[in-house]
C-alpha cells in the first residue's frame, strides 16, 4: 500500500501505487480507468480555475463525485463530498460554514470523461476533504478531514493479495465507504461502486460479475444481502464490517456463507476515524486494545464509552456555532458504549439510544444482538414502547429468515431465548412479525421509533 | 371471557413467566403487595393493550392509579364499557 505524505495528491499516490494498470472505477452504467485521469476529467471548467476554491460536489451518482475528487485534490483549497440527501433548505448555512464558492452538480460534470487541454496540473495543494453526518435532527455536522487523516488506518498490515477489486454496500462520501474506496486507489486495485438506484441482487450480480474480492458493509446491509440469494454469487476473499455493532450471529453468517473469506469487523466514526479491526471472528474485542502502548489509535474507556485519540480522528467541524470535536487532551469520545466480560470488551449500544425502563437501563443492540442469534430470525429493531407504568417497555420487530414461519412457535421461543439471557426488564414485551425493517441510507437500521 | 377473566389471566402468566408467587387474587389486594413489581404491571398493561385494544392509562382521561387488584379490573371493565 503506497501512502501519501503530506503535499502528495490522491490521483498521484494513487497512479504510484498500481501505476494505473488495469485499475478502474465503475457504476451499473459506467467503468473509468484510473490512468485515464492523467489527461482527461469530468469536470466541465477549467480545473485551474478552482485552484485554491472550495468546491461542494453535490452529485447524485457516486461516480461523478469519485472523478472529480480525483480532478480536484491537490488543487482545490477545499472539497466537500455532499450527500444526495442533503436538503436544499440546508443548503445556505452548508455554504456559509464551508465559504463553498464552487457548488457542481450533476449538470456541471460531464457524463465521460474529455481531454484536459491543460492536462499536466500541479498538485500541490494540501486539500481539506469535509465529510458530511447525518445527525438525527438538525442540519448535517461537516466534518474535516485530509487525505494524511483519511489514509492513516490503511496502513493495518491488511495482506490484500494481488489484483484486488474493492467494492461496498456503504456510499463511498460516507466515512465507511471512502476508507473502502481510498483502500482500493492506493493499494493498486479497481473500486465497483454501489447505486442507490439498484436493489440489493442486482449489486450482488454486478459485484459477482467484476470478481469484487474485498467488500464492506454496515451489519443491516450484510443481514440484507444474506436475504438475496444473489449473495452466492459473489465469492470475495475479505468481507468487512463497520458503522454498528457486528454481533456473533451476523459474524458466524457471514464466515458461512462465504467460507473462503476472511471476516473481519472495524470500528469507526466519521469524527473518529479508524479506531481498530478485529480478525478473529468474535464479536466484540480484545481488552488488550485499551491504553495500549504504542497504538496508532489509542482507546480509553470513560464513564462507560469509547474514547480514541489519534492521527486519523478528524481535526474539527466547520461552522460558528459547531462543539469542540475531542477533548482537552484530544480523545473522542464516540458515544459508543462498552462493557468488560473476561479478557473481551462488548459493544452495549450508543449512549443516546438507550431505554429506560422504570430507571433500568436497556441498550437495544443488547436485545438484538440475542434476537438475531435465533436461527428463525434474520434481523431485528428493538424499540421503545410507551408505558403508563415505567415510561417504556421494550418492544421488538423481527424480521423471519423464512418469511413462511408460524410467528407464534417462533415468537414463544423467542421469549425463552430472551428470559434465558438477558434480565427481566430487557425482555421484549411486544413481539411483532414484520417482512421488512428500514435501513437509513447511512446504511445504519433507522431507529426512528414506529 | 369476561373482561375480568382476561385480566386475571393476564396477571397470572405475567408472574408465572416473571417467577413472582401471588398471594390470592381478591378485589382487596393492594396491588404492590401481590407480589408483581412495576415491570410485571406495566407487562400486564402492554399485553392487555394487545389483547382488549385499549390502555386506560393511555386514554387521555385523568387516571386514578389502582391501589387494589379490584380498582385495577375495574380500570379495564370501565373502559371496555
Amino acid at each position: 500500500m503506497a501512502l501519501p505524505n503530506s503535499r502528495r495528491a490522491l490521483l498521484d499516490v494513487a497512479l504510484a501505487a498500481g501505476a494505473g494498470v488495469g485499475q478502474t472505477i465503475s457504476d451499473p452504467v459506467h467503468r473509468v480507468a484510473l490512468a485515464d485521469l492523467t489527461h482527461s476529467t469530468n469536470v466541465a471548467v477549467p480545473l485551474e480555475s478552482l485552484r485554491g476554491r472550495s468546491v461542494l460536489l453535490l452529485t447524485g451518482p457516486q461516480l461523478p463525485t469519485v472523478l472529480a475528487l480525483l480532478a480536484l485534490d491537490g488543487i482545490a483549497r477545499r472539497v466537500l463530498l455532499g450527500l444526495p440527501d442533503l436538503k436544499e433548505a440546508d443548503l445556505p448555512q452548508v455554504i456559509a460554514d464551508s465559504d463553498a464558492d464552487f457548488v457542481m452538480r450533476d449538470d456541471g460534470l460531464r457524463s465521460t470523461l474529455e481531454a484536459d487541454p491543460a492536462a499536466l496540473h500541479a498538485r500541490d495543494v494540501d486539500t481539506e476533504w469535509i465529510l458530511f453526518t447525518s445527525g438525527t435532527t438538525g442540519a448535517p455536522k461537516m466534518v474535516s478531514h485530509t487525505l494524511l487523516s483519511l489514509t492513516g488506518p490503511l496502513d493495518d498490515g491488511l495482506a490484500v493479495g494481488a489484483g484486488p477489486v474493492w467494492s461496498t454496500f456503504y456510499d463511498i462520501r460516507r466515512y465507511g465507504g471512502l476508507q473502502i474506496l481510498l483502500r482500493a486507489l492506493l493499494g493498486g486495485g479497481s473500486m465497483v461502486l454501489s447505486s442507490a438506484a439498484e436493489s440489493v441482487g442486482d449489486f450482488l450480480t454486478r459485484a459477482g460479475k467484476n470478481g469484487v474480492t474485498h467488500i464492506s458493509g454496515t451489519p443491516s446491509h450484510w443481514r440484507r444481502a444474506l436475504m438475496s440469494q444473489a449473495a452466492s454469487r459473489m465469492a470475495p476473499r475479505y468481507v468487512r464490517l463497520s458503522g454498528e455493532i457486528s454481533d456473533q450471529a451476523i459474524l458466524d453468517n457471514l464466515k458461512a456463507a462465504f467460507p473462503q473469506s476472511d471476516v473481519a469487523h472495524a470500528f469507526a466514526s466519521t469524527e473518529a476515524g479508524v479506531g481498530f479491526d478485529v480478525r478473529d471472528g468474535l464479536a466484540g474485542f480484545p481488552a488488550s486494545y485499551i491504553g495500549m502502548p504504542g497504538a496508532k489509535a489509542e482507546l480509553k474507556v470513560e464513564d462507560g464509552t469509547l474514547r480514541i485519540r489519534s492521527v486519523r480522528t478528524a481535526s474539527r467541524y466547520l461552522g460558528g456555532s459547531a462543539r469542540a470535536l475531542g477533548d482537552r487532551a484530544g480523545f473522542v469520545d464516540t458515544g459508543d458504549m462498552v462493557e468488560r466480560r473476561g479478557d473481551r470488551y462488548y459493544f452495549l449500544g450508543r449512549r443516546e439510544g438507550v431505554i429506560n425502563v422504570g430507571g433500568q437501563k436497556v441498550y437495544p443492540e443488547e436485545v438484538e444482538a440475542v434476537l438475531n442469534r435465533h436461527p428463525a430470525v434474520r434481523m431485528s429493531r428493538v424499540w421503545a414502547r410507551k408505558s403508563p407504568i415505567t415510561g417504556a417497555v421494550v418492544a421488538a420487530d423481527i424480521v423471519l429468515s423464512e418469511p413462511a414461519a408460524e410467528f407464534a412457535q417462533v415468537r414463544e421461543s423467542l421469549l425463552q431465548s430472551c428470559r434465558a439471557a438477558l434480565s427481566a426488564h430487557k425482555v421484549p414485551v411486544t413481539l411483532r412479525a414484520v417482512t421488512s425493517l428500514l435501513v437509513a441510507s447511512s446504511g445504519k437500521l433507522s431507529r426512528r421509533d414506529g | 371471557m369476561s373482561i375480568r377473566t382476561v385480566v386475571l389471566d393476564q396477571v397470572k402468566l405475567v408472574a408465572e413467566h416473571q417467577q413472582k408467587s401471588l398471594l390470592p387474587l381478591v378485589d382487596s389486594l393492594p396491588l404492590l403487595d401481590s407480589g408483581l413489581d412495576s415491570l410485571c404491571i406495566a407487562i400486564i398493561v402492554a399485553n392487555l393493550e394487545e389483547e382488549l385494544g385499549f390502555d386506560p392509562f393511555g386514554s387521555g382521561n385523568t387516571v386514578i392509579i389502582p391501589q387494589t387488584l379490584g380498582e385495577f379490573i375495574g380500570l379495564y371493565e370501565n373502559g371496555a364499557a
